[in-house]
């Protein structure tokens, strides 16, 4: 970390007001001053920048904003008028949306996200603005609390039946009524967001409306001062205020109640908006800078130019201008790169440039790769680089004719000028010195006491038998061209000599654990079909080798040394499938201690258990990659095992962890064989490097996944497969033009699982604005809570976790602060205002503060813990959606018919029932939880059996049931598990049993078990964070 | 006993031993102008049909300093029941179990025939044999077959409970496992990374017992402790697997590139097979059995890098400090030696190959340890094979020609004093009253320690010496450098410090028989005068076996004339030497090589080399006549040489 900051972000050290209110920005309002007294009025004539400046004034006088906020107990008799004068949501929305609604759909197939501005009022009966999941939610749950008393009087919520209409959700609630002086309601959605997101848009248009701005100006300076101490005092009130502890909700207000979970934003609803919008559609990728549809959404991707979202997406497709813009809204940049992302079988696989002896054209200054962003010129003998904007002669093979709009006749022809991915063939110019060998699989099996009792190692010899089948292969070959070998180890090393003519496996024991050499290297790594048959013999012969092995202590360094000695020798690339069971105490290089001191837990020494314990593991991942050799772990450990020093060589070589606690044969077995598998068949590449050139004005900064770099632009992998994502930041160094928008160009070079070396080429043209709100409207939520969790979780090795909570508190609030400041419409400050595009960040920002990995409790396993942190940091958006918000489906309504998907609910208590059984799952784990009055009918038919009480709930897979509920279920199940990299273990849990503990950490929208705040009481907070920020 | 020299020839055909000089000098003065040393060569198990072991213990002198055996040449008094030892001169009482004894009833060891003695002692537990091969893999194809198939062969030929160890090596060492089924499995050994024995113990699993139900047995190494037995097993247990598994080894399966040799682990694989007997059978009668096909060239004993432009060290290398290696090889290899002699095992040495194979640095393994060093061009030679299959030999007792473990222990009297041994042996560093200041061999010692030794291993070599030895002397293999690699010299020599007299004169002087019209066969001058075309000649140099025949007996064999019935005659002429040589080639280990030449062949240079130069192309012409063949060499003759001994003698006597 080159500074404190982990996200590289100016840290908050200083809480300034002035939240991106840089000096320069005031100089357009001539003085400075206006800082210290906001007393200024802004004139609301100018452009949208300077209407956002009055945004963070203090509300207006009447009610406080925060104030109100913190302790609505109080207040809200006083405003609770004020709450319904608003006219029914529903004309605002059709009025505000009918300006606007042609132009969002030329640019998008459908509406999307009708609401433009989500206001939340500081009251929390303010938050009518939810209105979104009313219709799923009974429409008030619970008296809201003591504020709600006061406005109970009023009718419950009428709007909210009314919004109801599609497409047009949140209408906020008039926050003129709610919280300021009058504020007015009608204007304020035309400033919704999504009004804009036609393609280039005419900025200039957006000029605020005069009026709102003025009485917003009026009388806000005298609250600041009055405001201010009393928010220190309002903190209180927050329930598991951040990061404060428990002792802060007892609090004398008691607000819990105080916000209506249905009124705000609510994730399922916008997933389920998008796909409503966008679902099972085509989506080409023609447009530079078009948004795509989120990763929860089910689309057809064309590839019209641009690398589709399965590969690159983005933080924002809108980048600022200026590094001051960028600073003063704090959204990162950065881009989640999945290289290697499986294509389904509907859209058309990546084309294959052959160049010959020639190779790839590229530019000859920055050394891109021909792409859709290279310029042909001068009747096609010259191109102009759209990175560096160098121009470069095209080379003779290549020359080809311009047409009449200056494109090459060739332009379709060729998938280097027409595609944003593609291939190319690379020459030995990209070899290491001469073309590379087939990479070869090595299997190393812990055959220590604990492997061999639990029936872990007959279980694998078995497996693998059938499971070596499915090498990957190229498509039209016969067999593979990967060669397996086999290793068993406890604290020596065993290799095998499985020499196709042998008509016996030869073992040949390593005892030098301390200098580990390869013993042989003729028919140690094999063709499996040549050599199947002894291969057989030997996958026979292990378990008993070893039945009667009573050694307990395991070598661990020494096992991956050996794996990496014996491809180096082999001179080819490969992966190594670790199978291991315990903490390596074995006298040998990378021998550990048992080092877990819940002491350190909150502390600032915390880091300590998340970095590794010994430095042998990092300079062996450094030769692991120098070496292409990947390792993917498979761990069963029974106890502490050290998962961030064990892990550490896996996730630096592009490998994969895998987990199973206190593995037992029954329950687990199928989960860990279908990750063995999964493992073994997906696809690959090895010995990678990538390197991501951006156009001038901007430039890669940081990297975050399962990697290595040894320099400041070359990623190397050893490894990268179909599932892992590279997470890359970006900075200005320039500042960035409209016209040309800002380009990334992502090459990776690597070799095939045949042996052959090649570049994948993905190109992504994002636009450039010198207005905030383009910026806002263009982000995604799922890629920046990616790049959150990423940045967060490299920053756990160095800093202390209340450092790093405290930031990303502090960076959400900031974000959606200058969005309120410079782009939502004016309104009190009281009202939390967060921008269409970021509705649900700050549920999911909470979700990724409640992660364990961030939560500084002792009573979570460390070995969790770091296992976490690492399976997160080579996430694909998609995964880390799933992860921090995991999907719940409500089973009981099941409709047996249908092959949809049941709609989801929020992942909250409140949203389950005793009468109903729901799945939940995120990714790692699936939760059958089963309602104690659940339908017989259901139960009988998923279970067969009579009754709840009767559920044997020591399962891991459902019984094979030929009900249609038992088929319908098990279908969903399969299909929340189809193109997941971990496979899910199922756990059935009864309501009020105790594994019901388990499953309730999964309710992310409620407190958490361990600590972590509700979503409404962090809703809170951030809103008064911002309310700080703003004044 | 006609002759006196007949006297000495029986002495030593009975007692195994022949002196330097056969009368006294009678005193000091006397000894210091003999110029040549008074000594003796002993050979102990000098094999006498005719002398059974006595079946019970010796009887020792009872001075705990002396403790000389009883013998003949004690003064006894009968009636007393008393002896003098001749040594010390205690006076000694019978034992008990001696009560009978008279001068008509006398026990054998006072019998003058029984000068020489062997008794059978009857103590301690008999341990079995060991043979452990340690295999080199990086040979040629046919090479390797040839070796597994001798190896295969031997073990027939070993007794069923001698226990037998595979250690095989490449760039890697593998030390192999006997005892399991199914998979074989062997421990390997980097070969560049030198262990001490008791990390290679460790690593064997050796040491500590890896269970905890073992770990209350001590370890007792002479009671086959589990773990040993994985990697050395009785041979009638495992033959079967032993045979399929030296049947699967393949060779050594890294590659070698252009311009390499191979890598060859020999200095490690020879540290883990003494560590291996060291830690599980010290002090029992064990042979390391080194099969080698080329140069140790990496790791510790390594004697010439990979790179195969740069040759293997030659005696101009040495003399210009140019041998990189050499040193360091060789301390690695004395280290090891020595340790296998305190051990009480030895180590053979049978190095294939055509060109050196590092028996220079490699000497001390077999010289100190009583082992046998064979050298040839190929292990699918014959000269492999059948001296391989002759060290299992059986003397007539069906006992194999094999000792282990000897003490040589040596009395004199108090005139004399011991300056020293030459021969397969090490000190035993006992110091007395009769050991000499001055040290000659392995001297500063009455004991000596010899690993292994067979009937014709000879001890303590001082020569009986005349000019013409001298002349011979010079121009053999143990002096003369030239035109011998370092290994063969070091070959040669191991071989003269262990032969008895008759067959270290072979060495140094070979015999010259000639066969022709003219007579029975006779021994001719080993000069070149005696090459003449009507003969067909006979060497014997110990290490070769050569027939020549003249030019014109070639010319009558080629015109076919021993097939003609008139000309059997011829026939018989050309077999004889040809059987005789088969007689010699039947008994001499190591087998010499045997050559078949004739005049003008290329192999005759082995004749040629050896003959005095007593015509040259420098004196062709003034001796003039047909008699001989003239030899190319500078080196000078035996009467040029005479002519300047003499010269010497009288201008030294001034």
């Amino acid at each position: 970390m080159s500074q404190q900051g982990y996200v590289a972000t100016p840290p908050y050290s200083q809480p300034q007001p002035g939240i991106g209110l840089s000096p320069p920005h005031y100089g357009h309002y001539g003085d400075p001053s206006h800082t210290a007294s906001p007393t200024g009025m802004m004139k609301p004539a100018g452009p949208l920048g300077a209407t956002a400046t009055r945004g963070m004034l203090p509300p207006g006088p009447p009610p406080p904003g925060p104030h109100q906020f913190g302790q609505n107990g109080a207040h809200a008799t006083g405003h609770p008028p004020q709450r319904f004068p608003g006219p029914p949501p529903v004309n605002n929305v059709a009025s505000s949306h009918a300006p606007y609604q042609p132009s969002a759909q030329s640019s998008y197939p459908g509406p999307i996200s009708t609401s433009s501005v989500t206001q939340l009022g500081s009251q929390l009966s303010a938050m009518q603005i939810n209105s979104y999941g009313s219709g799923m939610a009974p429409p008030s749950q619970g008296p809201p609390g003591p504020l709600s008393a006061t406005s109970l009087q009023t009718p419950p919520r009428p709007p909210q039946p009314s919004i109801l209409q599609p497409g047009s959700q949140v209408l906020p609630p008039p926050p003129t009524t709610l919280n300021g002086p009058g504020a007015s309601p009608l204007p304020l959605p035309m400033y919704r967001p999504d009004g804009l997101s036609g393609p280039p848009p005419p900025n200039a248009q957006y000029q605020p409306p005069p009026l709102p701005g003025q009485t917003l100006g009026a009388g806000y300076p005298p609250q600041q001062a009055n405001s201010g101490p009393q928010m220190a005092g309002a903190q209180l009130s927050y329930p598991g205020g951040f990061p404060g502890g428990p002792a802060q909700m007892a609090g004398p207000p008691q607000p819990q109640k105080k916000l209506d979970p249905d009124s705000i934003p609510s994730p399922i609803q916008v997933i389920e908006n998008d796909r409503a919008s966008r679902g099972g559609q085509v989506y080409a990728t023609n447009t530079r800078g078009q948004i795509p549809p989120l990763v929860t959404t089910d689309c057809m991707i064309q590839d019209q130019g641009n690398a589709s979202p399965r590969f690159i997406r983005c933080t924002t497709y809108c980048f600022p201008c200026t590094s001051d813009m960028a600073k003063q809204a704090q959204i990162p940049l950065a881009a989640v790169i999945k290289p290697f992302a499986t294509i389904p079988s509907n859209e058309s696989p990546l084309y294959l440039v052959n160049h010959g002896e020639s190779g790839p054209v590229r530019c000859n200054r920055c050394k891109a790769y021909m792409c859709p962003f290279m310029q042909f010129i001068e009747g096609g003998r010259r191109y102009q680089c759209g990175f560096c904007n160098c121009v470069n002669d095209v080379p003779p093979f290549y020359f080809q004719h311009l047409d009449h709009i200056g494109r090459r006749l060739d332009h379709y022809e060729k998938p280097e000028l027409s595609l944003g991915s593609y291939e190319y063939v690379a020459t030995l110019d990209y070899c290491r010195s001469k073309p590379p060998n087939p990479p070869a699989f090595i299997f190393m099996i812990d055959v220590s006491y604990s492997n061999i009792k639990n029936g872990l190692v007959k279980l694998i010899c078995e497996e693998l038998k059938t499971m070596l089948e499915k090498i990957p292969k190229e498509e039209q070959e016969e067999t593979s061209a990967i060669r397996v070998g086999f290793i068993t180890y406890n604290k020596v090393l065993h290799f095998f000599n499985v020499k196709s003519n042998l008509a016996q496996p030869q073992m040949m024991v390593v005892t030098d654990v301390g200098e580990v050499f390869v013993p042989l290297l003729d028919g140690f790594l094999v063709n499996y079909q040549e050599s199947q048959s002894v291969i057989h013999n030997l996958l026979d012969q292990i378990p008993d080798m070893f039945a009667d092995s009573n050694e307990n202590e395991t070598v661990f360094a020494p096992v991956i040394q050996a794996g990496m000695e014996a491809l180096k020798a082999a001179d080819c690339p490969g992966k190594l499938f670790i199978f291991h069971s315990s903490l390596p105490t074995a006298e040998a290089p990378g021998k550990l201690k048992n080092r877990d001191d819940k002491k350190l837990v909150n502390t600032d020494k915390e880091k300590i258990l998340f970095q590794p314990q010994t430095n042998v593991y990092d300079s062996l991942a450094k030769d692991c990659v120098a070496h292409g050799c990947s390792v993917t772990l498979f761990l069963f450990p029974s106890q502490y095992v050290d998962v961030a020093s064990l892990g550490l060589v896996p996730q630096l070589t592009g490998g994969t962890l895998y987990k199973y606690n206190n593995f037992q044969m029954h329950l687990d077995r199928q989960q860990f064989l279908n990750d063995l598998r999964n493992d073994i068949e997906k696809k690959i590449g090895f010995d990678a490097i990538m390197r991501v050139r951006t156009s001038t004005g901007f430039r890669a900064t940081d990297f975050f996944g399962g990697i290595l770099m040894n320099n400041t632009t070359d990623v190397e992998m050893a490894a990268i497969d179909c599932d892992k994502a590279v997470t890359v930041e970006f900075k200005h160094d320039d500042k960035l033009s409209e016209d040309s928008g800002a380009l990334i160009q992502c090459a990776v070079l690597y070799t095939t699982i045949s042996g052959q070396r090649r570049l994948r080429i993905h190109n992504l043209g994002l636009n450039c604005s010198s207005q905030l709100a383009d910026l806002y409207k263009s982000c995604e939520t799922d890629a920046l809570i990616n790049f959150f969790a990423k940045s967060a979780f490299k920053a756990v090795l160095h800093q202390p976790l209340k450092v790093i909570r405290e930031i990303l508190v502090n960076q959400t609030a900031h974000m959606l602060a200058c969005y309120r400041k410079n782009c939502a419409s004016p309104s009190a400050a009281s009202q939390l205002i967060l921008p269409d595009s970021m509705k649900v960040l700050p549920v999911y920002m909470n979700c990724l503060l409640k992660n364990c990995v961030l939560l500084s409790r002792p009573e979570i396993s460390t070995d969790e813990r770091a296992y976490q942190r690492q399976l997160v940091m080579t996430m694909g958006v998609a995964d880390s959606q799933l992860f921090f918000y995991p999907q719940l489906l409500p089973i009981h309504t099941l409709d047996v018919k249908s092959t949809m998907l049941p709609a989801a609910v929020r992942c909250s208590e409140s949203r389950l029932s005793e009468e109903g059984i729901f799945l939940l799952a995120n990714g790692l784990h699936m939760f059958l939880w089963l309602g104690v009055s659940s339908p017989p009918e259901l139960i009988q038919g998923i279970f067969n059996v009579p009754s709840f009480a009767h559920i044997n709930t020591d399962m891991t897979l459902l019984p094979e049931v030929g009900n249609p509920y038992s088929q319908q279920l098990r279908m969903i199940m399969g299909i929340i598990q189809q193109k997941r990299p971990y496979s899910m273990k199922l756990t059935i849990v009864k309501q009020r049993e105790q594994p019901e503990m388990v499953f309730r950490q999964f309710l992310v929208e409620d407190k958490g078990l361990y600590g972590g705040s509700s979503y409404v009481d962090f809703l809170c907070c951030v809103h008064k964070e911002i309310c700080q920020l703003l004044n | 006993m006609a002759t006196y020299l007949e006297f000495i020839q029986q002495n030593e055909e009975r007692d195994g031993v022949r002196f330097s000089w056969n009368v006294w000098p009678s005193s000091r003065l006397e000894a210091t102008r003999m110029v040549v040393p008074l000594a003796c060569l002993l050979t102990p198990l000098k094999e006498r049909p005719d002398l059974p072991p006595v079946q019970y213990e010796p009887v020792l002198c009872s001075r705990p300093t002396c403790k000389a055996v009883l013998n003949p040449l004690c003064q006894v008094d009968y009636r007393a029941k008393l002896w003098a030892c001749n040594f010390c001169f205690q006076r000694n009482q019978f034992p008990p179990a001696y009560g009978g004894i008279s001068e008509v009833n006398q026990p054998a060891e006072l019998m003058p025939q029984f000068s020489t003695i062997e008794y059978v002692i009857q103590r301690g537990a008999q341990s079995p044999l060991i043979f452990l091969y340690v295999v080199d893999t990086c040979l040629e194809e046919d090479d390797l077959q040839a070796l597994k198939e001798s190896l295969q062969m031997s073990l027939s030929l070993l007794p069923p409970d001698a226990l037998v160890g595979l250690i095989t090596f490449g760039r890697m060492v593998q030390v192999h496992e006997l005892s399991c089924e199914g998979i074989s499995k062997s421990y390997v050994f980097r070969g560049t990374k030198d262990l001490t024995a008791k990390q290679i113990q460790d690593m064997l699993g050796l040491t500590k017992p890896a269970m905890p139900m073992q770990q209350a047995r001590p370890a007792q190494p002479q009671e086959h402790p589990f773990a040993s037995s994985r990697f050395l097993q009785p041979v009638h247990k495992i033959d079967m697997n032993l045979t399929d598994l030296l049947g699967e080894l393949q060779r050594d399966p890294w590659p070698v590139t252009q311009g390499k040799r191979p890598l060859r682990s020999t200095g490690v694989a020879l540290s883990i097979a003494v560590g291996l007997l060291e830690g599980t059978f010290p002090n029992t009668g064990a042979r390391i059995m080194l099969f080698t096909g080329g140069p140790p060239t990496q790791g510790p004993g390594m004697v010439v890098g990979d790179e195969l432009k740069i040759p293997i060290r030659s005696w101009h290398d040495i003399e210009k400090d140019n041998a990189r290696f050499m040193k360091k090889a060789t301390k690695h290899y004395e280290m090891l030696a020595n340790r296998t002699a305190a051990n009480g095992h030895c180590i053979d040495i049978y190095a294939c190959a055509l060109d050196q194979t590092g028996l220079l640095e490699m000497k001390c393994c077999a010289n100190l340890t009583g082992g046998y060093m064979v050298m040839g061009d190929s292990f699918n030679t014959s000269l492999f094979k059948q001296t391989f299959q002759r060290i299992f030999t059986k003397d007539f007792n069906g006992d194999f020609r094999m000792a282990f473990g000897a003490t040589l222990d040596v009395k004199t009297s108090r005139e004399l004093k011991i300056a020293g041994a030459i021969g397969p042996c090490v000190s035993l560093n006992v110091k007395g009253p009769c050991v000499s200041e001055n040290e000659l061999g392995v001297g500063g010692t009455s004991q000596w320690k010899i690993c292994g030794l067979d009937p014709t291993s000879t001890l303590g070599i001082y020569f009986e010496v005349v000019n013409q030895f001298m002349f011979h002397l010079r121009r053999s293999p143990f002096l003369q450098v030239f035109n011998n690699s370092p290994d063969e010299s070091s070959y040669y020599r191991h071989h003269f410090a262990r032969q008895d007299l008759t067959q270290s004169l072979i060495m140094i002087q070979p015999i010259l028989y000639s066969y022709s019209f003219h007579g029975p066969p006779e021994p001719v001058l080993l000069d070149s005068s005696s090459i003449l075309a009507d003969r067909i000649l006979l060497m014997d140099t110990f290490f070769q076996i050569v027939i020549y025949l003249g030019e014109t007996i070639a010319q009558w064999r080629k015109a076919g004339y021993q097939d003609m019935p008139e000309y059997e005659n011829f026939k018989h002429l050309l077999q004889a030497p040809l059987d005789d040589a088969q007689e010699i080639l039947q008994a001499r280990f190591p087998m010499p090589r045997y050559i078949n030449t004739e005049h003008g062949g290329s192999q005759a240079r082995f004749l040629l080399s050896k003959v005095n130069p007593s015509q040259t192309h420098n004196n062709l012409y003034a001796w003039g006549q047909e008699t001989g063949a003239p030899i190319l060499t500078d080196d000078v003759s035996l009467q040029v040489f005479m002519d300047h001994l003499k010269k010497l003698a009288v201008s030294s006597a001034c």
